[in-house]
């Protein structure tokens, strides 16, 4: 049996691995997708105190840091029992944006804009950031850093540091912000709406425009059947910060919502012996495998994912895209996964839509963004999209809030099981009996895992926007007898 | 040497979180020095992982390589011993490889408790209690992931390191320093510190850098910052109270926590001279406690909640301790 191993250097917990079996044919047999490494955060966060928890969980991701300082927040609130003054969940939030606006601005224009912008088979030394500008102007280059600037720029007035935030405590937050600082966001948000537009008319001129792209996209290799996960605001619009997480079943019925406390009703985790990572699947449906369908318990939980679960976006731009996202792709819910990239520039313009009604509501400068929590600390859940997935952060403590037990569900894991089976999927369709595996079509099984921006894939911070990649082909020796690389 | 054979840069993570690799990348436009200066052979974030080439190179044909995350399994510890072959320079980079950092903590426990912690937790559904093995026999053949250690070790418990860069992250000045330096040095202007310094920060503590009023006030008791109803924003938060971990860390962020109303929690890492950082904070509290009662500076001390967290956060694996004896426990 022939082996194929890529072997990509990455991230989260550690560096991931992809293993391609061919059978005697030369059709891909069997795919797995392993996660080697594990750093115990649920098991020494034990022992510490609860207030602590914003700052040690951002040392598990440092490119979504925001994400876990604000889940463990909002899980550290709920243990208390305490209810924020206004102005700090609104201050939390417009941090939440400023991120969001960094994140997929890099995600788009370093990763997932290039496969695009030059094509799926443009050489390998094009399709990165640098061959991105090089082909739509050296404008482009300099709004694409001002963006992630911008938004950093959020982060570091609220949270008080551009890495690893360190603002948000039970109750609140240790400090607000002047009406200076004020102004300095209005302003960043303003632009950012100017840029997330200009972004979706890039993406319309250069891949809606173009037929191979849209048939790419629009293809079989791409689209997956699966339940779709996103946390809904009260009047189930997209809300990143706060809600409930509204479940929608592979034909576009919503089958629930829960609220963080009952997260435990409707996921679970499943452990397989070949990775230190877990599979979580909706538990009302249970574990059938690595399948699609309406019977199986797999969901996803991206961009697309949460329009698919929502009944649309909470601001009036964001809305006008949303509805020409679904318009043009025939309605809800949508499978072909490659439209996730889309539906990331309408999360960008919601996120920058949402800095300025946040930088200019009245009570943003108020001083009062503490509650001191009064009852004694228990138990409790804070959930959060994080921008590659609902992140589900679970707190038990004693009286003195001291934790007692950690549970974490982090944005990448829900996509664990949907990633594996879209690598598979794609490596089927694209390596078949008499196929040479060359470096394009490598590109093209990568891009199946890189639409989900997974953390454990360098895709978020790779400066030129490539995976490394190396693939092995060995013979049923194990001997190689063929290696191929992608080149930076 | 000559124009088109620059020194050679490398920069890998071991168990570390990427935002040493994102403190880099938000030095902005230095990076065009980098690339100026250097010709970047190795750099997992930035460009393709070739591990073969790495090895095919000769012994010391890397100049600099800047090595960010902890030893938390075998393969880790592998590419430490290569690139420490390669290298002429190796500085370990961030808190990960200087101290251990905050997946450090895990020392205080051992393996099967923290596979218990995650492959047992109230979500997971796992009757049979299936831990994941470094080989397992699929139909189609046997496929591996790495062994972890018992515990997370630091860079230098594994090799010989030249030079040390704290900080969770560094920050980004720091590194455009560190980088203007190691150019001056290759252009003869400047010459290296000696081998073992710290670099990228400076000598003295986070309070030298903080703004914050010192009254030199002793306290009666150690609050938790989210029931405190008032908290005075020029006022040290030490002096307030508050356990905040500057007289012991090292200065280099500029006091980044405490100017934003946070407890410096101490990812610097020790102040210059100090040997074991959680003594020196245990020094520095104790002078800050109003008591000479026995009775009653217990009672003070137990308003810190978790001492071992407090005083080894980000030093466990690097200090005297480096682990719990739990760690070892089978």
């Amino acid at each position: 049996m022939q082996r194929i191993t890529i072997d990509p250097i990455t991230r989260l917990e550690g560096h991931g691995k992809i293993e391609i079996f061919l059978n005697e044919e030369g059709d891909v047999a069997n795919t797995y997708f392993q996660i080697p490494e594990l750093r115990g955060f649920e098991r020494f966060c034990v022992g510490r105190p609860v207030e602590e928890m914003p700052l040690l969980v951002n040392r598990i991701c440092g490119v979504c840091p925001e994400a876990h300082h604000m889940a463990a927040a909002k899980a550290a609130d709920a243990v208390y029992k305490v209810d924020p003054p206004p102005t700090a969940k609104k201050l939390r939030e417009l941090l939440y944006s400023g991120f969001y606006f960094t994140d997929h601005t890099t995600h788009f224009y370093a990763l997932g804009g290039p496969d695009f912008v030059m094509g799926p088979d443009a050489p390998v030394a094009e399709r990165n950031i640098l061959g991105v500008i090089h082909k739509v102007g050296l404008e482009i280059g300099g709004k694409v850093i001002q963006a992630r600037k911008n938004g950093h720029r959020v982060v570091e007035i609220i949270g008080g540091r551009k890495v690893h935030p360190c603002t948000s405590i039970p109750g609140g937050l240790t400090k607000g912000i002047t009406e200076e600082q004020r102004k300095e966001i209005e302003e960043i948000g303003k632009w950012g709406i100017d840029f997330a537009h200009f972004s979706l008319k890039l993406f319309n001129d250069l891949v809606l425009g173009n037929k191979t792209y849209l048939d790419l996209i629009l293809g079989d290799i791409y689209t997956h059947h699966t339940y779709s996960m996103g946390m809904v605001d009260e009047n189930n619009k997209v809300n990143f910060y706060d809600g409930k997480v509204s479940i929608v079943d592979p034909e576009g019925t919503r089958i629930g919502k829960y609220a963080p406390s009952e997260y435990t009703d409707w996921i679970a985790e499943h452990v397989e012996p070949w990775t230190y990572l877990k599979f979580p699947y909706l538990k009302k449906v249970g574990w059938k495998g690595f399948v699609d369908g309406k019977d199986s318990g797999v969901y996803f939980a991206t961009p697309l994912s949460r329009l698919n679960a929502s009944d649309g976006m909470a601001t009036p731009l964001a809305q006008e895209e949303y509805d020409k996202f679904y318009k043009t792709l025939g309605g809800k819910p949508v499978h072909q996964r490659l439209t996730t990239h889309w539906a990331r520039l309408i999360e960008l313009l919601y996120a920058a839509e949402r800095i300025v009604e946040l930088a200019t509501d009245p009570e943003i400068t108020s001083p009062n963004f503490h509650t001191v929590p009064t009852q004694t600390p228990t138990e409790g859940v804070g959930i959060v999209e994080a921008p590659r997935g609902t992140l589900t952060h679970h707190y038990k403590t004693d009286e003195r809030g001291i934790l007692t037990e950690v549970n974490l569900i982090v944005g990448t894991t829900n996509n664990y099981a949907p990633i594996s089976m879209s690598v598979k999927k794609a490596a089927q369709s694209l390596i078949k009996k008499g196929t040479v595996v060359n470096e394009g079509l490598l590109n093209m099984v990568e891009m199946a895992f890189r639409l989900y921006d997974p953390c454990f894939g360098c895709a978020t911070h790779s400066l030129p926007g490539q995976m490394p990649l190396q693939v092995t082909i060995r013979d049923s020796n194990g001997n190689p007898i063929e290696v191929l690389k992608q080149f930076c | 040497m000559s124009t088109n054979a620059k020194p050679k840069f490398a920069m890998y993570w071991a168990a570390s979180c990427g935002g040493c690799e994102i403190a880099v990348l938000n030095i902005g436009e230095k990076i065009l020095d980098v690339d100026a200066n250097f010709e970047v052979v190795f750099w997992p974030v930035a460009m393709d992982a070739k591990y073969k080439d790495v090895e095919a190179m000769p012994d010391k044909s890397i100049l600099l390589t800047l090595f960010n995350g902890g030893m938390r399994n075998k393969e880790n510890e592998e590419i430490a011993h290569l690139l420490r072959r390669k290298s002429q320079i190796l500085v370990a980079f961030g808190s990960c490889a200087c101290e251990g950092c905050i997946p450090g903590l895990a020392n205080f426990s051992n393996l099967d408790d923290i596979f218990k912690a995650a492959f047992d937790s109230v979500s997971t559904v796992n009757p049979d209690h299936i831990r994941p093995v470094p080989n397992f026999e699929m139909p189609e053949g046997v496929i591996h992931i790495p062994e972890m250690n018992p515990i997370l070790k630091t860079l230098d418990q594994v090799v010989d390191v030249d030079y040390y860069m704290p900080g969770c992250p560094p920050e980004s000045h720091q590194i455009a320093a560190v980088i203007d330096l190691v150019i001056q040095v290759l252009h003869g202007e400047a010459t290296l510190p000696p081998k073992g310094a710290t670099i990228g920060a400076g000598i003295s503590t986070v309070c030298d850098d903080c703004p914050r009023t010192r009254n030199v006030k002793t306290i009666k008791e150690f609050k938790r910052i989210q029931l405190m109803s008032q908290i005075d924003d020029k006022l040290c938060l030490l002096e307030q109270g508050i356990p905040c971990n500057g007289p012991a860390t090292r200065q280099g962020c500029g006091a980044l926590c405490p100017q934003a109303g946070a407890q410096c929690i101490g990812c610097y890492g020790p102040a210059e001279g100090v040997v074991d950082y959680g003594s020196r904070l245990i020094a520095a509290f104790a002078s800050v406690i109003d008591s000479n009662d026995p009775d009653e500076i217990d009672r003070i001390l137990d308003g810190i909640p978790d001492p071992a967290g407090q005083f080894y956060r980000f030093s466990l694996a690097g200090s005297l301790l480096r682990s719990g004896k739990t760690a070892w426990d089978k």
